[in-house]
C-alpha cells in the first residue's frame, strides 16, 4: 500500500512538515529528513524551489531562492534522494510548482518519484481539472497520490469533486493566504474547519498555512486528521540551523 | 486556423488557467460572466461613453509624411499616445474597472512595469471612487519616476516589488499574491494579455477598440480598410493584441510583432521572448516563457521598462509559432534612436516601448506602395529621464 494511505490509517493525528530542498546548506535535504523522522514527524513535504513561487509568502519565497542560489535543480534533488529508502520509512510527498515538472517531462518527473520512492505530489498551480483530463493517468500508473489543496472559498460543489478525484488526502488552507501570513485561529477558521468536517468527505484532511505551533497544530487537529507546518519549520531553520529539529518537533507535540 | 481562444482558454496549445485553487473562485466568476457582462447594452453604452469622452476616442490615425518619405513607403501611425493618460492601457482600465463594479468588487488591485497600466489603473479608480493598489518593482520605481507620481496624485497606494528581478515580472507575483490573501472584496486588473484565461482574451475585447477604429479610418483615408501591414511592439501583449483583433483572420494583412532584444538577442540581457522562449507556465498560463532548462523563470532585461517580461501573452505564442506573426527583435540602441528620430522628423516623442516598433525601418525594406500602421501605444513624458540621459541632452 502507498504509505500515504497506510500512515492515515494509523490512530492519530499526524505532524506533517515541510521543508524547502537545499536550504540553508545545499546538502542538508537527506539529513533534514532523518532528523525529522527520528523526532516523530509523520510524513515530509519535500519543497522542490521554483523562481516564482505566486502561493507562498515571505520565508517559504527566500528560503527557495537561497536554495536556487545553492544550486539545487530537480536532477540535484533526485540525486540527493535516491538511496533515502534505505533509511526513511515515513511518507514523503514533493510539493513544487508545475514549470519545473513539465519541463522535466510529467511522465519522467512521476517515473522518477516512483523509483526513488516518492510516495505523492502536491503542486498548487496544477487545476484539478487539469490534472484530470492530462495528467491523472500518468500519476495513478506510476502510484503516485496527488494532493489538492481546498479554501474557505471553495465551494461544497467543487469540494465534491475535489474529493472524488483525490485519493490520499486533502490539503485545507486554513484561510485565504499565501503560506505562513496567518498567526493564529479565529472564528471564521473555525467555522470553516466545522463545516469541512461535517461533509463527511471521503477523504480525511490535513490543514495547512498557519500553524506554527502546538496551540495551533492541537486547534487545527482538533477538526482535521493532521496538520501541516511549512514557514514556521522554514523560519526556524533559518534562525536556529538545522541541528535543533528535535527542539522544533518536541514543542509542537509536546 | 483560428486564432482566437477556444471553449477551454487555449489559443492552440497555449494559455488555459494554471491557477492556484485559492484563485479559482475569482477566475472561475469571471470566465462565467466576462462575455456576458461585456454584451449587456449597458455596459457597452458605458465604455463607449467613457471612451469617447473621458479617454478621447477615436485615436487619430495619422498619415506620417516625413517618416514615409525617409523609408519610402506609407506608415500611418495609430495615436494611441494621444489617449487620456497617454497609452493604449486605458482602453482596458476603462473595461475592466467596470467588469470589476458589476461584480461587486470594491479594491482594485494592479501590476506596473512601465507605469503606464499603474496610473491607467489609478485613474479609473479616481474615477469610479474605489480603492487602488499598484504593485511595481523596484528597479521600475527608478526608472519610471514620474507615473510612480502620477499613481501617488491620483490616490492609488504604489507597493514596491522586492524580490526577483524587481522589475514586471515580480510586481506580477505579488498582484497575485495579494489577490490570493483578499479573494472576496478584490479585482485584479491586469495590464497585458497574459494571465490565466479570460485574462488574456478579456484584455484582448477591451483593446480590440483600436482595429475598430483602424479599418473606419484607413478606409476613409485610402480606401482601403486593410493595410499591408500592422506592427506593435510587445511586452505581455496588449497593444498588439488590440491592433491586430479585427484582422487576424485576414491573411492579406501581415502582422509584425516587435520585442525587446535588450543589449543582443544572444548577449544574456533581453527580452526576446519569442527567440529565447520555451513553452512553459507563467503568471497562470501556458506561453511561450524564458527559463532556464531546468524551468526556473529567468530574469529578462529591456531598457523599456513595459517590454522587461520573461513571457508574452498566449495569443502572441501562438500567432508566433504558427507563423501568422512575423517577430522582429529590436536593441536598445535602436529603439532609442528610432524613437529620437520620430521627435525629429515627426514633432511626436514616442514612450520607449513604441520606439522599438518604429525601429523596424532600419531592418525590414517595405515597398513603396505598402501601407504600414505602426501602433503608436504610448507617449514619451514618462521616459524623459532615459531619453535625457542616453542621449546626453
Ligand atoms: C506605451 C507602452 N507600450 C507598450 C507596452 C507593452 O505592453 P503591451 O505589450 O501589453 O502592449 C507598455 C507597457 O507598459 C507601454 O506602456
Amino acid at each position: 500500500m502507498n504509505r500515504i494511505k497506510a500512515k492515515l490509517k494509523e490512530d492519530k493525528k499526524l505532524l506533517s512538515i515541510y521543508f524547502t530542498a537545499g536550504y540553508p546548506n545545499i546538502n542538508d535535504t537527506v539529513s533534514i529528513i532523518k532528523d525529522l523522522e527520528k523526532n516523530g514527524v509523520d510524513m515530509i513535504e519535500i519543497g522542490l524551489p521554483f523562481s516564482d513561487p505566486l502561493a507562498d509568502g515571505p520565508t517559504i519565497q527566500d528560503s527557495s531562492t537561497q536554495a536556487l542560489k545553492n544550486g539545487m535543480t530537480t536532477e540535484v534533488l533526485f540525486n540527493q534522494l535516491k538511496d533515502i529508502r534505505k533509511t526513511v520509512d515515513i511518507p514523503l510527498i514533493i510539493m513544487g510548482y508545475f514549470n519545473p515538472m513539465f519541463q522535466y517531462g510529467v511522465e519522467a518527473f512521476c517515473k522518477t518519484c516512483k523509483e526513488i520512492g516518492i510516495d505523492g505530489l502536491i503542486i498548487p498551480d496544477l487545476p484539478v481539472d487539469v490534472y484530470h483530463e492530462e495528467y491523472q493517468a500518468i500519476f495513478e500508473k506510476f502510484g503516485l497520490i496527488n494532493v489538492f489543496l481546498i479554501t474557505p472559498q471553495t465551494s461544497d460543489e467543487r469540494i465534491r469533486f475535489i474529493d472524488s478525484i483525490s485519493n490520499g488526502f486533502i490539503y485545507m488552507v486554513s484561510s485565504a493566504s499565501t503560506t505562513g501570513a496567518q498567526s493564529g485561529f479565529g472564528d471564521e477558521q473555525t467555522a470553516y474547519f466545522e463545516r469541512i468536517a461535517k461533509m463527511n468527505l471521503k477523504n480525511p484532511q490535513i490543514i495547512g498555512f498557519g500553524i506554527s505551533n502546538n496551540d495551533t497544530f492541537t486547534q487545527a487537529t482538533k477538526y482535521a486528521k493532521g496538520a501541516i507546518i511549512g514557514s514556521a519549520f522554514v523560519k526556524h531553520v533559518t534562525n536556529e540551523g538545522i541541528t535543533s529539529i528535535s527542539k522544533f518537533v518536541k514543542n509542537i507535540l509536546k | 486556423m483560428n486564432y482566437n481562444v477556444n471553449e477551454k482558454g487555449y489559443y492552440g496549445e497555449f494559455g488555459g488557467a494554471f491557477i492556484p485553487e485559492m484563485l479559482y473562485p475569482n477566475v472561475e466568476e469571471l470566465r462565467q460572466k466576462y462575455l456576458k457582462v461585456m454584451a449587456e447594452p449597458e455596459f457597452q453604452k458605458e465604455f463607449n461613453q467613457l471612451l469617447k469622452d473621458y479617454v478621447g476616442r477615436p485615436s487619430p490615425l495619422y498619415f506620417a509624411k516625413r517618416l514615409s518619405e525617409k523609408y519610402n513607403t506609407k506608415i500611418y501611425l495609430k495615436r494611441e499616445d494621444l489617449n487620456h493618460t497617454g497609452a493604449h492601457k486605458i482602453n482596458n482600465t476603462i473595461g475592466q474597472i467596470l467588469m470589476a463594479k458589476r461584480l461587486g468588487k470594491t479594491r482594485i488591485i494592479a501590476e506596473t512595469g512601465a507605469g503606464q497600466h499603474g496610473v491607467a489603473t489609478a485613474t479609473v479608480c479616481a474615477l469610479m471612487g474605489m480603492e487602488c493598489i499598484v504593485y511595481m518593482g523596484e528597479i521600475d520605481i527608478a526608472r519610471q519616476a514620474p507615473n510612480v507620481a502620477r499613481m501617488k496624485m491620483l490616490g492609488a497606494k504604489v507597493v514596491p516589488a522586492l524580490s526577483g528581478s524587481r522589475t514586471l515580472k515580480d510586481a506580477t507575483n505579488e498582484a497575485i499574491r495579494d489577490w490570493i490573501n483578499n479573494p472576496v472584496n478584490t479585482h485584479y486588473i491586469i495590464g497585458s494579455a497574459i494571465g490565466p484565461h479570460p485574462y488574456p482574451d478579456m484584455v484582448t475585447r477591451f483593446q480590440a477598440v483600436v482595429s475598430d477604429e483602424i479599418k473606419w479610418q484607413l478606409k476613409e483615408q485610402t480606401g482601403n480598410e486593410n493595410p499591408d501591414y500592422l506592427v506593435a511592439c510587445i511586452g505581455g501583449g496588449s497593444n498588439a493584441a488590440g491592433t491586430y483583433y479585427h484582422y487576424l483572420h485576414n491573411p492579406d494583412v501581415k502582422l509584425i510583432a516587435v520585442e525587446a532584444a535588450g543589449l543582443g538577442v544572444d548577449s544574456g540581457e533581453s527580452a526576446a521572448t519569442s527567440v529565447l522562449g520555451k513553452e512553459g507556465i507563467i503568471h497562470g498560463c501556458k506561453t511561450l516563457l524564458m527559463q532556464t532548462k531546468d524551468g526556473q523563470i529567468t530574469e529578462p532585461y529591456s531598457i523599456s521598462a513595459g517590454l522587461d517580461y520573461p513571457g508574452v501573452g498566449p495569443m502572441h505564442a501562438h500567432l508566433a509559432k504558427t507563423g501568422r506573426a512575423e517577430f522582429m527583435a529590436i536593441t536598445d540602441d535602436d529603439a532609442m534612436n528610432a524613437g529620437l528620430e520620430l521627435c525629429k522628423l515627426e514633432g511626436i516623442i514616442p514612450a520607449i516601448e513604441t520606439s522599438h516598433a518604429l525601429a523596424i525601418f532600419e531592418q525590414k525594406t517595405f515597398k513603396p506602395d505598402d501601407v504600414v500602421v505602426v501602433s503608436l501605444s504610448g507617449r514619451g513624458d514618462k521616459d524623459l529621464q532615459n531619453y535625457i540621459e542616453y542621449f546626453k541632452i
